[in-house]
């Protein structure tokens, strides 16, 4: 019966990622309902320290979520059994959309579809990248109450990076360049 | 429509390699690490070009769970088939895999560590760069098409989910929306 555990999580997981629409944030009530008022698996309080940690962290915030839920409740392959339950749904709907669209794509009402879905993903994109521009100045996602209380690492890092990714500095390169950067200014003082 | 094979004999190392690292050093999830797969992809290695990148992100977008896995998914199936889609999700997952199972353990010393939080810090930075930049591509882009709707589409869908938080995926199914009765005409594509 000790195995029950794993399945459960993969299932629960299963539900999450198959109901999960709109990206990593709209995941947490979904595991919220699962792992804490389905399962009791996690208190409140450390469910809020997990989307803490998920957001701190790299990777995709859904992905440490299912991580940490599985490493809390049945150790490594616990946080295994989540992870992949989360994505299974995912791999089958996006490889089915996938294949349809190699198949499909050069018919009207599908090129339609998608002519209308990429500048959307263009705007998703510049709307991450100005709460970003936010987080590195003045660390705040929306617009700081004061413009004068700048972080010093962010202003002198980010014009640095963006310099470094105008000139072709490879995006490896540049996230380790930038994150030594940032430590380097912070052990001398400067934030 | 006839697939453009892609001629590299170390795509699947690449894609692994590549997707692993930029996983495991980029934090806040999907549309971060999306600009950063499109700039090593399309820029660095012209797997793709810009319009096939934004096709496949567009359906990941459009079918539930987290973006970048998503992502992950379309770009390694178009890349490698099923192959490359389990390269490529397995290089997402595996880097948020190995770090919250250490975390979990020493929560309280990684929160707390300023060094790691200075080193997160620049790497945001760093994150942030990459984002202008691809974002200001793909903006240049549409501009000079000088088509109205598509840039209708960028700017409502920019002020619904910047300045009134509406939920991403009711954007998404207005935007298909529009597209599948307005824009169907080639010039579009």
């Amino acid at each position: 019966m000790s195995y029950m555990i794993y399945w459960e999580l993969f299932w629960s997981f299963v539900k999450v990622g198959a109901f999960c629409v709109g990206g990593g944030y709209a995941s947490m009530p979904l595991i919220q309902a699962q792992v804490i008022e389905e399962h009791g698996w996690l208190t409140m309080q450390q469910f809020i320290d997990i989307f803490t940690i998920s957001q701190m962290t790299p990777g995709p915030i859904g992905i440490n979520a299912a991580t940490f839920v599985g490493t809390k409740v049945a150790g490594v392959p616990g946080a295994i059994c989540a992870t992949v339950g989360f994505v299974f749904p995912s791999v089958i709907i996006v490889l089915l959309l996938a294949h349809l669209f190699f198949k499909y794509g050069d018919i009207g009402p599908v090129r339609g579809v998608l002519n209308g879905l990429r500048p959307a993903v263009v705007a998703l994109i510049c709307s991450a990248g100005l709460s970003f521009v936010f987080l590195a100045l003045w660390n705040t996602e929306t617009l700081p109450k004061d413009f004068t209380k700048v972080d010093l690492i962010g202003v002198i890092v980010l014009p640095v990076s963006v310099w470094c990714i105008r000139h072709k500095m490879s995006v490896i390169k540049l996230l380790c360049m930038s994150g030594v950067l940032g430590l380097l200014l912070g052990v001398i003082g400067i934030r | 429509m006839e697939l453009q094979k892609i001629q590299d004999k170390d795509l699947l190392w690449k894609l692994f390699k590549s997707t692993f690292i930029i996983s495991a050093f980029t934090i806040g999830g999907g549309f971060v690490i999306i600009p950063l797969l499109k700039a090593k992809f399309v820029d660095e290695y012209q797997w793709m070009d810009d319009k096939e990148a934004l096709n496949l992100v567009a359906i990941a977008q459009s079918a539930p769970g987290v973006v970048a896995a998503n992502a992950a998914i379309s770009l390694g199936y178009r890349l490698a088939g099923i192959k490359g889609t389990l390269v490529a999700l397995g290089a997402t997952i595996l880097p948020p895999l190995i770090t919250l199972s250490i975390i979990s353990y020493a929560y309280d010393a990684f929160a707390n560590n300023q060094y790691i939080q200075l080193l997160l810090k620049g790497m945001q930075c760093g994150a942030t760069a990459i984002i202008i930049n691809v974002a200001l591509d793909l903006l240049k882009k549409e501009w000079k098409k000088k088509l109205a709707l598509p840039l209708l589409i960028i700017v409502g869908t920019f002020v619904a989910n910047y300045f009134f938080h509406v939920n991403l995926m009711y954007a998404v199914i207005v935007d298909a929306i529009i597209g599948f009765f307005l824009l169907r005409d080639k010039k579009y594509a």
